[in-house]
């Protein structure tokens, strides 16, 4: 304990710790790993150490406390310290790489490390901050070397700073409060300085846009305030309004439409209302409670509950940072169901990546590697979604080197709630309650620079709209919102997103008004301007309408759970929103212009050119050659390695889990849900289609495979096709090119005719656009257009639901829905590097929705065994998989699939297939119930664990199942 | 009278529902408690037959998984807590819980002569997987009259049990205080091989209880396979290996030590 009577100087010390046990330690030899598959050979060995830079005035007893009981296990780990000599520590140190959070970078160990001290007696921390060392040993290793290891590798100076030697803790600095406000003269401009200033501030404002917002102050004859145009420029970003899909779009190339549909008229009004919810309009299925209204759409869930499942993207801020980027992204979706008064209870993510192996000669300026960005996606997942209790449990990882500069970061949540007890309407005189993380100048500018194609500065300019999450914050949200809805004590929710306090507070002021004081806003540092706390995009915060005499009782709640609470103005009927900095009014504006003064956008739309010819390509290679390729194809491959360092086990409600079969490791279709302490049996279903592949050739028929397909996949596990709801996330290149429009307005017709065909209504979605990187030469490259579907199925018992693996040798197996297989877009086509422009991928099934009822009878009477989706790879792959999820054979004769030949229909792919097992007593019933639609019996499952395909009376080929396993699980071994 | 369970929670605690279930379903009634609240006494401990320190992230692992809980149990609670200790309650930490009782020393318990710790899986990455748990300890209040072994989800990153010495680790199996070991389904020791035994602890230590046998720490949950449908192979029929037996024998422990 220290001793208070003796004063010790100010000074800030270092402690290092060093891994205890032997040489190398897991984390060390990870990096080491990876400095190698980065092409750092030259590097030998990576000893990696944790740093605590501590500042306080210490007696060298309080020095040994903190170092022994808390910053190192003394039974695993090694500590030593010293205070900090700058001139000393100048010496370089020639092995040594030191890496720091830049100051205001998050870092929950440092606050813990403040927070804690005083348990064991140590008084006088002033503040704390972390880093790591790496000792990299090699020969030889010059300076350029171990600078590039430290760019490639170990730090990302979007939120570290790094030195060749050891590095100086920086805090952030101390700064006087700021309430400075600039006026900017937008009256008198002219259009390039109208242009000028919204590139000036980053606004992402088109002239058409910026004359309406001096339209509006030259009415309300003053000038604007800086804090007014970001307000602005955030709540008309792409990112909070769907400009785009609003959007008055002019076909140039009607008489060139494959579909008759745009023969008849050359416009699109409206994308969003025209396609998407007239689907849901049209189907309206009265278990649907809420769509494209809320934070997350909402289905009714058992006797009295609701679901509500959204669907988010965060892909330029993984681009850039993608620990951070990903981590954020799993944050910010939790935020939007807890958005809807619900409790989180699972999680997804599908994540699409460049090549893994890609060269680094191929890598393009500014652009991290895709190794690099796909392990800092995944940790970033992980360490949100364990920390915060939430089971990870479905998702899908995709390979294109259309990924390469701008990766893919799809995540969701699912949420429950008692029925109906979301409020949305706050009411005047309620308080505007701020609550969880404080305010600083975390991803400023996070909704436009979303809007904002990437370029090789991107990283640089931008970096602030990176952050790092602190799921622990979120999950006292969590603790504190979900009592307090069943208390009572809010009349409106909503989450702190794009935008930070101007969008929810806006959103949530808009039908009413509301004055806000930013001064009452908690800082984590000073020197803030009004507009950077207005629009911070400080992670874990939500915003309540909370009646006055509610007030008492919601903050008790957040002194429980440790959750800040911050009352920063007041909601009034004034139809304005104002916000003051202490007595300055910095922004007041009407509630009419903000919400409904954004002019609609007009786009010109080129319809993609469909070639149909049927594409036949020679293929010289063997059909098992082909299957092995296809099963170590990383698309298709096992994704175990990335499940398991998921928790998808939390919660106790994962009835089926994303790994099945009799070792736990074969590729469920979809994963079920039974919510823990929900009474009844009721239970939900979640699955996914995607398949860029499909966007690159024909986006319309790739809107309707991927509904089929995550139809397919939920059925498949047992869901009943008449309750399946399903959320669209478009990721596209630049709108304001005309062919991206139209591939655009090409796959939300898809989406509208395939949603009303299948009854599965959208009840969510969310579009990303300028997924597109300026290369140094100028070329710009684009993603290939990618929608995910996500479906969420719901069944009211446990009946009928059915896993994917073999399960009986003697069971017949039958390839059930009609059998079209086509290679245009096809795995086959990419193993075999077999290239094609042709449009011919798998057509629209207009028998499926009946199909899938009729499989749904038969699973609820028992008939199907398992039951598996043909997707990437066609049929051999699916048999493959049945096969190595239940370690048994199967022995199938290649079915009849019109004139395409062997490798066609074993590879080739298709919609509305699947093979299902059956047993030998229930055969003659289910082929009375699924005859109608075909159902064509292949062969039989064997206990002899042997894949073999006979065409006719030849047998094509046999593999072992446990050389399929092997080609498989090729990514399990990392 | 059905016996309360006392279940703590910090900032971070998630599987503090999971364990409430089981232990409901187990016939105790179960009472949540924040940190703060036991700390502004709205609950009192001694109203409590049962002790529970939940899975989850307390403090987000800063600077050691359970440490900074290890330190609130002793900076605030050391008296309570040895006092429920030495009445002979049963007490269960489990995964993060159980590396909060081990940095705080109440595990494998001060008079055992033990030193330990858990630190990071031997593969150094948090890892999500089934499990086979043989019951080893005679004398652990939860563990000695289990029938079958447990099969049940580990979900950790820092669950490797390591000993200051290899004599401590001979101390701690004299002393009957290793309760339960990850093992194949046929019952036999893992013998250190992954998966396993997912973590590389010592002897393939998954739990271990105090000398007196009522204070149980486990790095796998129990408590997420307590009903059938849970179990991963359900589907194919499978049903062996409930948890629920584990913490029906605390709750028995706890109703008959009423007495």
């Amino acid at each position: 304990m220290s001793n208070e009577t003796v004063s010790a100087p100010l000074a800030i010390y270092r402690f290092v710790v060093t891994p205890g046990q032997a040489a190398p330690d897991a984390r060390s030899a990870g990096y080491l790993a990876d400095a190698h598959a980065l092409g750092f050979t030259e590097v030998t060995g990576i000893c990696c150490e944790d740093i605590y830079f501590v500042e306080g005035a210490f007696l060298p007893a309080d020095l040994a406390q903190l170092a022994n009981r808390l910053l190192a296990d003394p039974l695993a780990q090694r500590i030593s310290w010293s205070a900090v000599d700058v001139e000393a520590d100048r010496r370089a140190h020639a092995e040594l790489i030191d890496v720091a959070l830049r100051p205001g970078v998050t870092d929950p160990v440092a606050e813990q490390i403040v927070r804690a001290a005083p348990e064991i007696g140590v008084k006088g921390v002033k503040r704390a901050c972390t880093a790591q060392r790496f000792y990299v040993q090699g020969n030889p290793l010059p300076p350029e070397i171990l600078d590039l290891l430290a760019k490639r590798l170990l730090a990302n100076p979007i939120i570290q700073r790094y030195e060749l030697g050891i590095i100086d803790p920086i805090f952030p600095q101390e700064a006087g409060a700021s309430g400075k406000v600039e006026v900017l003269p937008v009256r008198q401009m002219n259009d390039a300085q109208l242009l000028q200033l919204s590139a000036d501030r980053r606004a992402a404002l088109d002239l058409t846009e910026m004359r309406a917002i001096q339209a509006y102050f030259r009415a309300e004859d003053r000038d604007m305030t800086d804090i007014e145009l970001e307000t602005i420029a955030q709540t008309w970003s792409e990112h909070c309004v769907h400009k785009t899909f609003k959007a008055q779009v002019t076909i140039q190339n009607p008489q060139d439409a494959a579909a008759a549909h745009w023969k008849a008229q050359a416009q699109a009004n409206n994308l969003l209302k025209t396609y998407l919810k007239a689907a849901t309009d049209q189907i309206n299925a009265p278990w649907v409670l809420s769509a494209f209204v809320d934070n997350a759409g909402i289905l009714a869930f058992g006797a009295d509950s609701e679901v509500s499942f959204k669907v988010e993207t965060h892909n330029h801020p993984s681009a850039i940072e993608p620990f951070g980027g990903a981590n954020t992204g799993v944050g910010g979706v939790i935020r939007d169901v807890i958005g809807v008064s619900a409790k989180p209870i699972a999680a997804t993510d599908v994540l699409c990546f460049g090549p893994q192996d890609l060269p680094l000669e191929d890598l393009p300026a500014g652009v991290l590697h895709p190794r690099r960005i796909q392990s800092g996606v995944v940790a970033g997942v992980q360490d949100y979604g364990n920390k915060i209790g939430i089971p990870t449990v479905s998702g899908a990882v995709l390979y294109d080197p259309g990924f390469t500069a701008n990766p893919l970061v799809f995540c969701g949540c699912v949420g429950i709630a008692p029925r109906g007890k979301h409020g949305r309407d706050p009411k005047p005189g309620d308080r505007v309650i701020v609550l969880g993380g404080r305010t600083g100048r975390d991803g400023l500018r996070g909704a436009t620079f979303s809007s904002m194609t990437m370029d090789a500065q991107t990283g640089e300019v931008a970096g602030a709209s990176v952050q790092i999450g602190a799921p622990i914050t979120e999950k006292g949200l969590i603790d504190v919102i979900v009592r307090a809805r069943d208390a009572g004590l809010y009349r409106a929710v909503t989450d702190c997103g794009a935008g930070g306090l101007s969008s929810a507070v806006g959103e949530m002021a808009s039908g009413l008004g509301a004055t806000i004081d930013l001064q009452d806003v908690r800082l984590k540092y000073p020197g803030l301007a009004p507009w950077e706390i207005w629009l911070s995009e400080a992670q874990e915060r939500m915003v309540l309408a909370v009646p006055v005499h509610s007030i008492h009782g919601l903050r008790q709640l957040c002194e429980i759970y440790d959750v800040e609470f911050t009352d920063i103005g007041v909601f009034e009927a004034t139809g304005r929103l104002v916000v003051c900095y202490g007595k300055a009014v910095t922004l007041d504006l009407a509630n009419h212009f903000l919400h409904e003064g954004i002019p609609q956008r007009h786009l010109q739309a080129q319809l993609p050119h469909y070639d149909l010819n049927a594409y036949a390509p020679a293929i010289h290679e063997s059909a098992e050659t082909i299957l092995l390729k296809l099963l170590a194809h990383p698309n298709i491959a096992s994704k175990a390695a990335i499940i398991r360092i998921y928790d998808h086990e939390v919660q106790g409600g994962t009835l089926i889990k994303p790994l099945t079969g009799t070792k736990n490791d074969g590729p469920s279709d979809g994963v079920v849900i039974k919510p823990i302490g929900e009474p009844g049996m009721d239970a939900l279903i979640l699955s996914t289609g995607i398949n860029p592949e499909y966007g690159k050739r024909n986006p319309y028929r790739m809107a309707f495979a991927m509904i089929d397909e995550a139809v397919r996949n939920a059925v498949a596990t047992g869901a009943d096709p008449a309750q399946i709801a399903i959320l669209d996330n478009f990721c596209w290149g630049d709108p304001l090119k005309p062919e991206n429009m139209g591939s655009l307005i090409e796959c939300t017709r898809g989406c509208y005719d395939a949603a009303t065909l299948y009854g599965t209504p959208f009840i969510s979605g969310k579009d990303s656009f300028n997924n597109e990187y300026l290369s140094k030469d100028g070329q710009r490259q684009s993603i290939p257009p990618t929608l995910l579907i996500s479906a969420m199925g719901i069944v009211s018992s446990l009946k009928g639901l059915v896993t994917m693996d073999l399960k009986q040798p003697g069971s017949a197996v039958y390839l059930i829905g009609k059998h079209q297989p086509k290679l245009a877009g096809s795995h086959l086509a990419l193993v075999c590097n077999q290239s094609t422009s042709s449009a011919d991928i798998p057509e629209p099934v207009p028998a499926a929705p009946q199909l899938y009822a009729a499989l749904h009878a038969a699973m609820q009477s028992g008939w199907v065994r398992a039951c598996h989706d043909l997707s990437e790879g066609g049929l051999a792959v699916t048999a493959a998989e049945m096969c190595i999820a239940g370690r048994l054979g199967m022995e199938i004769h290649l079915p009849a699939a019109g004139n395409a030949d062997a490798l066609t229909c074993l590879f080739g792919e298709t919609n509305a297939c699947l093979l299902v097992e059956v047993a030998e007593e229930n055969k003659a019933a289910f082929e009375a119930q699924l005859g109608a639609f075909g159902c064509a019996l292949l062969g039989n499952v064997t206990a002899e664990p042997n894949l073999t395909i006979w065409e006719q009376s030849e047998t094509m080929f046999t593999l072992p199942v446990e050389q399929l396993v092997n080609a498989w699980q090729r990514t399990e071994a990392k | 009278m059905k016996p309360t369970a006392l279940i703590l929670q910090a900032t971070g605690t998630n599987r503090d529902l999971d364990v409430a279930e089981a232990l409901e379903q187990a016939g105790a009634a179960t009472q949540l408690a924040h940190i703060n609240q036991m700390r502004a006494k709205t609950f009192h401990w001694q109203e409590y037959q049962l002790l529970v320190l939940a899975g989850g992230f307390s403090y987000a692992d800063s600077l050691g998984a359970g440490k900074l809980l290890a330190l609130d149990l002793q900076s605030y609670f050391a008296d309570e807590v040895q006092a429920f200790v030495a009445a002979g309650k049963p007490v269960v930490g489990i995964c993060n819980g159980f590396q909060a009782l081990v940095k705080a020393g109440i595990l494998p318990g001060r008079d055992s002569g033990v030193g330990a710790t858990l630190t990071f899986n031997t593969r150094g990455q948090f890892e999500c997987r089934w499990v086979t748990l043989q019951p080893v300890s005679t004398h652990c209040v939860w563990t000695n009259t289990l029938a079958e072994p447990i099969y049940c989800p580990v979900a950790h990153g820092e669950g490797n049990f390591i000993t200051a010495s290899d004599t401590d680790y001979r101390t701690l199996c004299a002393q009957d205080q290793v309760a339960l070991i990850y093992a194949a389904e046929s019952g036999q020791a893992a013998g250190g091989q992954y998966p396993i035994n997912p973590n590389g602890s010592v002897g393939d230590i998954a739990g271990i209880c105090n000398p007196q046998g009522n204070v149980l720490g486990l790095m796998p949950h129990p408590e997420n396979h307590i009903y059938a449908h849970q179990h991963p192979r359900w589907t194919r029929g499978e049903s062996a290996g409930s948890g629920l037996a584990l913490f029906r024998n605390g709750v028995a422990y706890a109703a008959s030590s009423q007495l």
